[in-house]
């Protein structure tokens, strides 16, 4: 599935998963993807100079992780500057000269105190994904998740039945929140394994009235596969003249009729009603 | 008439092949017997002229011949007697290597009994008649985004095509053997390059590819030299540059990307290129780059080939903040409208919204919704803007959006028949959760800052529209519950429309009402099918990954 949809989307949106390989040489990434280059640290020590030289010069103003400052020092991370410079060619200048039109004062430093500096800037990883951060997603209210619960889920669902002790299966609450939303979804393209969707019933009438029932194994525009209880297969055509008719029971047809009736707010509070069956 | 007889009567005598240059004049008229530019012609309708291949006797149609394709330099030692030759180049070291499997996502162009396939890193040139390969090109890649390469382009006996690593590359078609490469943006600035370069007179017009926070441009070539005509900036990159006022601060829009990766249309009688542009960044959390519109991103945008300059713009996604950039290619269409003859381009937007502009003009025409479920947007402005809600930016606990990251369509081409006066296009209604997980208020850079977990498909379908009220005319929801969307689309005036189905299929409808007409299981698509007639015979060419697949009817 993820190939399927590598392929029907852009260039923009879907290499989380080689960017955390980067590797000058390093393993090609997944799918013919090949990350950027990271810098190399060939002096550590250099490194360390530059960060306390760049924390007591520069840090004030573009942030102690060069990422921008609160007095108006631009993010470095971004800045043609520092990604085209090697070794504090390009960064040199702009410190010995300032930059009077943005209100950056010249730093008299020598060219050995610059290139520490340029050797810290590039030790930092430039990375257009930043990596995940571990925030806590339960926001809601729970009493109000009771509520909705009972409304929208208590017919098929129950606290102290099925979903009993759910928070207990789910330790983190993204993941119970998605599978809760429409199991079978929720991964992070190239990450961890959403619990799998139940399967959808077929039952398959032919023309002369035999009648084939099972879960769904394929269906598109020409042919439906049903896998039967032994555990074998039997595929019909379905674009011909003598079609079978094909019905298929969805048992998620709930969760995916309600996607389209939340508010943020519901979802949020369902979770955190959720959460607390533990 | 007489030229296409007489091409006709060339290509069918040379047994022996022998690439036809290709006069970029041609490329102005309506599509028929080669494809010499990305979208066939330069409307970007991908409507065909050629009738061979018909609704009647489709039914019919099979496979001519296939030919799987492998990435890279090829086996260590001599080459066996009488394989085609591999031409080596490039600025790398050879030591990144590419292993992932090769995949043709692009046009395929077919001039003079040759095609010309890329992927990235990698060119080929292959005969028309059975796909037996004449050469291969390969470059020796320094590294960046592999996602795809979409096409060559052709002007006289030379190619052109872009490399991953930032490189426009010429080579001579006829021999595969290289005459000049340049970089054209900063590989250190982790740009990457996937487009088709579109030539169009003396120009060869390329756009740049970046996911971090750098500026976006499209940039003219000289075909002879590969010197730099002129360059676009879709952002303000100094003070005083237009739609500056739109952006935070300079800053904020010399970093506001806008990158335009897919090729866009031209209109010879204005000479205007037609095309969209990429998406602002950082693209989610969009805090550093103020409130405004966030200028010339996620618009439609013509520019003056000659002189570089900006005719008109229409923003289709002001200030957005998912990943959806509007750079998908422009249908250009000369139609009636409420009795008045009217110049317009239509484009359907991955934001989930379709559009008609006129072209002259960039004046507002049409605005409708085609993704049912889209909901990040409260409404449409005087101009015919969607305006976005903040509140389906993303959450901390999670904002549900309709559509995912993917989009409500993509760059897979549509397509449009003037039999039908429709516009076609892969579309589908997804749902995603967007967390916010970056609290820092300066933000994240690029696509960072946020965690998009999928929550699915809900319809998938091939989807047509009337560009004069923004009505969907029909509408095939595809059957499949997979999680995924169908391909670019080729319609003809053999009254068919070609696409790939999201479930492997390579199918033909009825361009009247989305009815199948033909498939063959494949594989899944990887392109937009093209069509093109060698010695007489038409074919109907599509990828499935690594494999050309060409159809015909037998005679």
């Amino acid at each position: 599935m993820n190939q399927r949809r590598l392929l029907s989307t852009c260039a923009i949106g879907c290499l989380l998963l080689t960017l955390r390989v980067l590797a000058a040489q390093g393993p090609p990434g997944q799918g013919g993807f090949v990350a950027y280059p990271q810098r190399s640290v060939s002096d550590p020590a250099a490194v360390e100079r530059g960060k306390a030289m760049f924390s007591v010069n520069c840090g004030f103003c573009h942030g102690p992780d060069a990422r921008g400052g609160d007095s108006g020092g631009p993010n470095l991370m971004r800045s043609d500057v520092v990604l085209l410079d090697d070794k504090g060619e390009r960064i040199g200048p702009v410190v010995l000269g300032g930059r009077a039109d943005k209100g950056m004062p010249p730093f008299m430093l020598t060219a050995a105190q610059i290139g520490d500096i340029a050797a810290f800037l590039h030790s930092l990883p430039v990375s257009s994904r930043t990596g995940e951060r571990q925030v806590d997603i339960v926001v809601g209210n729970a009493d109000a998740g009771r509520g909705l619960f009972q409304a929208k889920c208590a017919s098929c669902h129950s606290a102290t039945g099925d979903l009993q002790r759910v928070a207990g299966r789910y330790a983190d609450p993204k993941i119970l929140q998605q599978t809760w939303l429409l199991p079978g979804t929720g991964g992070t393209r190239g990450g961890g394994q959403p619990r799998p969707a139940p399967p959808i019933g077929a039952i398959v009438t032919t023309a002369n009235g035999q009648k084939v029932e099972g879960t769904l194994n394929r269906i598109d525009d020409y042919m439906v596969s049903v896998k039967l209880a032994d555990g074998t297969y039997r595929t019909f055509r379905t674009d011909g003249p003598n079609a079978p008719k094909v019905e298929l029971r969805d048992p998620l047809k709930g969760h995916r009729d309600l996607l389209q009736a939340y508010s943020d707010a519901d979802i949020h509070n369902i979770t955190a009603f959720l959460v607390t069956l533990k | 008439m007489k030229r296409v007889l007489l091409t006709a009567f060339v290509a069918g005598a040379s047994a022996i092949i022998a690439a036809q240059g290709l006069d970029p004049a041609s490329i102005a008229r309506p599509l028929g017997e080669s494809w010499p530019t990305y979208s066939g012609d330069y409307t970007g309708r991908r409507y065909s002229s050629l009738t061979q291949i018909n609704q009647t006797n489709v039914k019919h149609m099979t496979l001519a011949w296939m030919r799987r394709l492998a990435n890279g330099p090829g086996p260590a030692g001599p080459r066996p007697a009488g394989a085609p030759e591999i031409i080596i180049s490039g600025e790398g070291d050879g030591s990144v290597t590419v292993a992932g499997p090769t995949q043709i996502k692009g046009s395929i162009l077919a001039v003079g009994g040759v095609l010309y396939v890329t992927t990235p890193d990698n060119t080929w040139a292959l005969d028309a008649n059975d796909g037996h390969e004449i050469w291969h090109y390969f470059w020796k890649t320094k590294g960046g985004t592999h996602i795809g390469n979409r096409g060559v382009g052709m002007s006289g006996n030379y190619l052109f095509f872009v490399t991953p690593d930032d490189y426009i590359v010429s080579l001579d078609a006829r021999t595969g053997k290289e005459r000049w490469h340049r970089e054209f943006s900063p590989f250190s600035q982790q740009y990457f390059s996937t487009m088709a370069p579109i030539v169009i007179g003396n120009h060869v017009l390329v756009g740049t590819s970046n996911d971090l926070d750098a500026p976006g441009w499209l940039e003219s070539f000289d075909p002879e030299t590969g010197k730099t005509q002129w360059k676009w900036y879709v952002t303000p990159q100094n003070e005083g540059d237009p739609g500056l006022e739109t952006w935070k601060n300079l800053d904020a829009s010399r970093h506001g990307g806008g990158h335009p990766w897919v090729p866009g249309s031209y209109d010879p009688e204005t000479r205007l290129y037609v095309f969209g542009t990429g998406n602002p960044t950082p693209a989610y959390t969009s805090q550093t780059r103020g409130d405004g519109d966030n200028l010339f991103t996620c618009a439609l945008v013509a520019i003056n080939v000659d002189t570089g300059k900006m005719a008109w713009y229409y923003q289709t996604s002001p200030h957005d903040t998912h990943d959806w950039d509007s750079a998908q290619t422009p249908i250009l269409v000369d139609t009636m409208v409420e009795g008045q003859r009217r110049k317009l381009v239509l484009t359907a937007s991955r934001n989930g919204f379709y559009f008609t502009v006129d072209r002259m003009t960039g004046q507002h025409v049409v605005t409708s919704k085609f993704s049912e479920t889209a909901n990040w947007a409260t409404g449409l402005n005087e101009s015919g803007q969607p305006v976005r809600n903040p509140a389906k930016d993303y959450h901390v606990g999670g904002a549900l959006v309709s559509g995912a990251n993917q989009g409500a369509t993509n760059w897979p081409p549509p397509a449009y028949s003037p039999d039908t006066g429709l516009f076609y296009l892969p579309a589908s209604d997804t749902y995603a959760m967007y967390y916010l997980t970056e609290l820092d208020p300066r933000g994240a850079m690029g696509l960072g800052g946020k965690d998009e977990r999928n929550v699915g498909t809900v319809g998938s379908y091939l989807m047509a529209i009337d560009p004069k009220t923004g009505k969907i005319a029909w509408k095939h929801k595809y059957r499949t519950v997979a999680d995924g969307r169908g391909q670019g689309l080729l319609t003809t005036a053999g009254k068919l429309l070609f696409g790939g189905d999201p479930d492997g299929n390579f199918a033909a409808y009825d361009p009247a009402n989305g009815n199948p007409l033909w498939h063959a299981a494949i594989g899944q698509v990887s392109n937009a099918p093209e069509t093109y007639m060698v010695d007489g015979r038409q074919y109907v060419l599509v990828a499935a990954g690594d494999t050309l697949f060409a159809f015909t009817v037998n005679p």
